[in-house]
């Protein structure tokens, strides 16, 4: 099979035309009056991000003082592919009979998962998505699989309340929901729960995943998290990473999924 | 585009939406839904009579113009009404104590909340009137405030038909930056670009409180604080947009949460044409008790219809949580249920904006098709009032161009279906609250599709026994049978077995349900009076 050039080569740059272009597009609103000076101003700031030869293809006043671009520059640096790439990791996720498989031989027990959109987030769509039955996009959530007993304590559930059912069902893994970001709630929200997690002695014992759109798995390692999920998460992606967590710390991480 | 007047509603004058049915429509079927929606309506009435709600009671004090908050930031309609529901009176209503503090000082409702702030008065520790003066003295007060709140609003309505709106349909746009004045700024770019109504989204965690903040406000999540302050500012914006552009800008907010009365008052105060004011949102979505809600959606309603502020209901949110296709009789079920509960609070047809939304999946085959079924019935059923018809977000996952391609389907259905509000949609929906710019994309698009289709809905029919009629036919046939259930079991006991949105509530749960209290044999509200007074249409 062909093999992509990107995979043998070690300098990359995005493609649009042919290889190596490095053409990339970006937009933008300026607070500046007129559209002339929000052109030049905008070319400028493609330069100091690094963008060579500039080209703005739409500009348009948005209100009074506010001018919207488009633009299309070139990426000239080529990117160390190798470098990045050792770096990140593609998980092989498992399906849902897999997992279910899985469990029944590492655990031999139903792993107990509890979830929420935490603190003043209205948003369900995530959580409903990943632990409901109807799942998402035609594939079931949590609720559907053997492995798990799921319990989905829905949107505004403060985070005390998670962690007090939590302790209550003697849950494996919390799974936390976050939609809101705008400031930034989203970070004080997960901080939050995981200083009451820890402060219950719970931490050790106890699987703590995260997601949202704006979330990654870098993000939430950070906050001292086990796991982020993104966009593009289904629910047999979190499902996968359930059972090797709870699998691993039984100690038979040795017993791997099927392919 | 000339700008010129339409019916206050949206609707065109002289125009119903289509005429005759294009979905041959059964009479009679439709004329059942009608019927068990009422019986619906009638066993709702039932279970909120002689009750009123902490908010019910907090509204009188709004209208009488408490506004401000005291040292802790507790607005004085709290203080207040906290004041006497604390000592186990406020069974008789707030009107009550006020118009009898009212009598025994001299003092305005405004000074006497002060007072009471302060704690240099205790309201029911005061000699007591007699009832019929005390009845009569707040009663007259409310009147001349409602009186002040009527002529301005009728102002501004003749000021509206001056001005002129674009035809319908109305462009409805979001904003919700969490700073009112940039929401301002973003509600500019709006007008400017052929937007109608501008909505300012509330901050996510506002319904849950039992009181509307005080004062300007430029910290949200996910919006910006509803307050009187902040209505003003958004309201004097768009005035002042409008006297130097030629066209009138409406807008809205939201009663809804654990304050749905009390922000219709306030938005009666400050001008605002629209108000989303659904029945059962707050139960199913914020989970506020059923009787909490269902008493202050009957008040809340009550204002926005004697102030002919326009209202939407919220069905659109049910196919975000259920299945779009399966879910269709549900909402249709429900907009009979809301269209009752709004007319029994007297709320005339036209100023009912119902609620549809576009959310069925992308990739279904002829979801197009019957998107038009679903539009076109909504239309049918409710000639008389305006839709509030709402763009895809269930499946917009993240690419703006393909959302951008399904906005413009949910355009062309919308002016196919001659619908009288349009929530435009925006191409990073499921990204970020939108940018500046998103917007002006957006209503570019509406713009070109409204332009490049403008007669389509005089133009076509459906085939008979077609993929759209079959299935709007099809759809109302099951909300017939969906409403003659709940007719028997009674609303309370549908919404325990989940029949709207996949959501359960139990009447005894749900948040707000301290704020319920047993009304005294002489209770009176001096607000429903002059509501209940008014001739309904």
């Amino acid at each position: 099979m062909h093999q992509s050039p990107s995979q043998e080569m070690g300098g990359i740059k995005p493609y649009a035309d042919h290889r190596d272009d490095g053409i990339v597009q970006v937009s933008f609103t300026l607070p500046v009056h007129g559209e002339q000076t929000a052109r030049f101003a905008g070319l400028e700031i493609a330069r100091r991000m690094g963008l060579s030869r500039p080209e703005v293809v739409h500009h348009e006043k948005v209100t009074d003082g506010y001018t919207y671009l488009l633009l299309y520059g070139v990426f000239e640096e080529p990117l160390d592919y190798d470098a990045v790439r050792r770096e990140s990791f593609e998980d092989e996720y498992m399906s849902k009979d897999e997992v279910d498989a899985f469990v029944e031989r590492t655990a031999r027990r139903q792993i107990v998962v509890i979830g929420a959109s935490t603190g003043s987030d209205t948003h369900s769509v995530g959580i409903d998505a990943m632990l409901n039955l109807k799942g998402y996009d035609g594939r079931h959530g949590l609720e559907g699989y053997k492995a798990f007993a799921t319990h989905n304590m829905g949107s505004q559930v403060p985070n005390t309340a998670l962690v007090a059912r939590a302790q209550e069902l003697n849950a494996d893994a919390i799974v936390v929901s976050q939609t809101v970001t705008q400031q930034d709630l989203h970070i004080h929200n997960l901080t939050e729960l995981v200083e009451m997690v820890e402060a219950e002695g719970m931490r050790e014992s106890t699987i703590l995943v995260c997601g949202g759109p704006r979330i990654s798995d870098g993000l939430a390692k950070e906050l001292g998290y086990d796991a982020g999920f993104s966009k593009g998460t289904f629910p047999n992606h979190l499902a996968t990473f359930l059972a090797r967590a709870i699998a691993s710390q039984a100690g038979d991480s040795s017993e791997d999924a099927p392919e | 585009m000339e700008a010129k007047s339409w019916g206050a509603n949206g609707v065109e004058p002289h125009e119903t939406g289509c005429g005759s049915s294009k979905l041959a429509l059964d009479p009679g079927v439709v004329a059942a839904c009608r019927d068990a929606a009422a019986e619906i309506a009638a066993g709702v009435s039932a279970e909120i009579a002689d009750k009123t709600t902490v908010s019910v009671e907090r509204t009188v004090l709004r209208l009488l113009g408490l506004e401000k908050a005291d040292a802790s930031d507790v607005p004085l309609a709290n203080v207040v009404v906290g004041h006497v529901f604390d000592q186990g009176k406020l069974g008789l209503g707030i009107g009550y104590w006020i118009g009898n503090g009212m009598i025994q000082t001299g003092l305005e409702p405004n000074e006497l909340a002060l007072e009471v702030a302060a704690g240099e008065l205790d309201l029911c520790a005061l000699p007591i009137a007699e009832d019929e003066a005390i009845h009569d003295c707040v009663a007259n007060a409310c009147a001349e405030r409602q009186r002040q709140v009527s002529a301005a609003l009728e102002q501004r309505r003749e000021r509206r038909e001056q001005i002129g709106e674009s035809p319908p349909p109305h462009r409805y746009v979001l904003t919700a930056t969490g700073n009112i004045y940039e929401d301002v700024v973003h509600a500019r770019a709006v007008a400017d670009h052929g937007g109608d109504i501008v909505a300012v989204i509330r901050s996510t965690a506002q319904s849950l409180l039992d009181y509307v903040p005080d004062g300007p406000t430029t910290e949200g999540f996910g919006g910006t604080f509803a307050t009187q302050a902040n209505f003003r500012i958004m309201r004097e914006a768009l005035d002042e947009w409008a006297d130097s552009n030629g066209r009138y800008v409406r807008v809205s907010s939201f009663c809804s949460g654990l304050c749905m009365p009390e922000i219709a008052v306030l938005g009666a105060l400050e001008g605002f044409d629209n108000m989303v004011n659904d029945a059962l949102y707050g139960i199913l979505y914020r989970d506020i008790n059923m009787v909490r809600t269902l008493i202050d959606q009957r008040l809340s309603r009550m204002i926005n219809g004697f102030f002919h502020v326009v209202i939407n209901t919220g069905e659109d949110n049910y196919l975000r949580t259920a299945d779009a296709i399966e879910a269709a009789p549900s909402v249709v079920a429900s907009q009979f249920i809301n269209f009752q509960l709004a007319r029994d609070s007297g709320v005339r047809p036209e100023h009912v904006a119902i609620g549809n939304a576009f959310e069925i999946h992308p990739d279904v085959p002829n979801s197009l098709l019957l998107e038009l079924a679903q539009a076109q019935l909504t239309r049918e059923l409710f000639p008389d009032s305006p839709v509030k018809y709402m763009p895809p977000t269930r499946h917009m996952n993240g690419n703006p161009l393909r959302t951008h391609a399904c906005d413009t389907l949910f355009n062309l259905v919308a002016v196919g279906t001659r619908q009288g509000l349009q929530t435009i949609g925006v191409p990073t929906e499921g990204i970020f609250t939108p940018h500046i710019h998103d917007r002006t994309l957006a209503l570019e698009n509406v713009a070109y599709v409204g332009t490049a289709a403008r007669d389509f809905a005089d133009d076509i029919e459906f085939k008979g026994g077609g993929i759209v009629q079959s299935r709007a036919q099809y759809v109302l046939d099951r909300a017939r049978a969906m409403l003659e259930g709940i007719a028997e079991a009674g609303l309370l006991e549908a919404i325990s077995e989940g029949c709207f949105g996949d959501v359960r509530r139990n009447p005894d749960e749900g948040r707000g349900s301290e704020g319920i209290i047993a009304t005294d044999g002489r209770y009176f509200n001096p607000l429903v009076e002059i509501m209940s007074d008014a001739p309904v249409a």
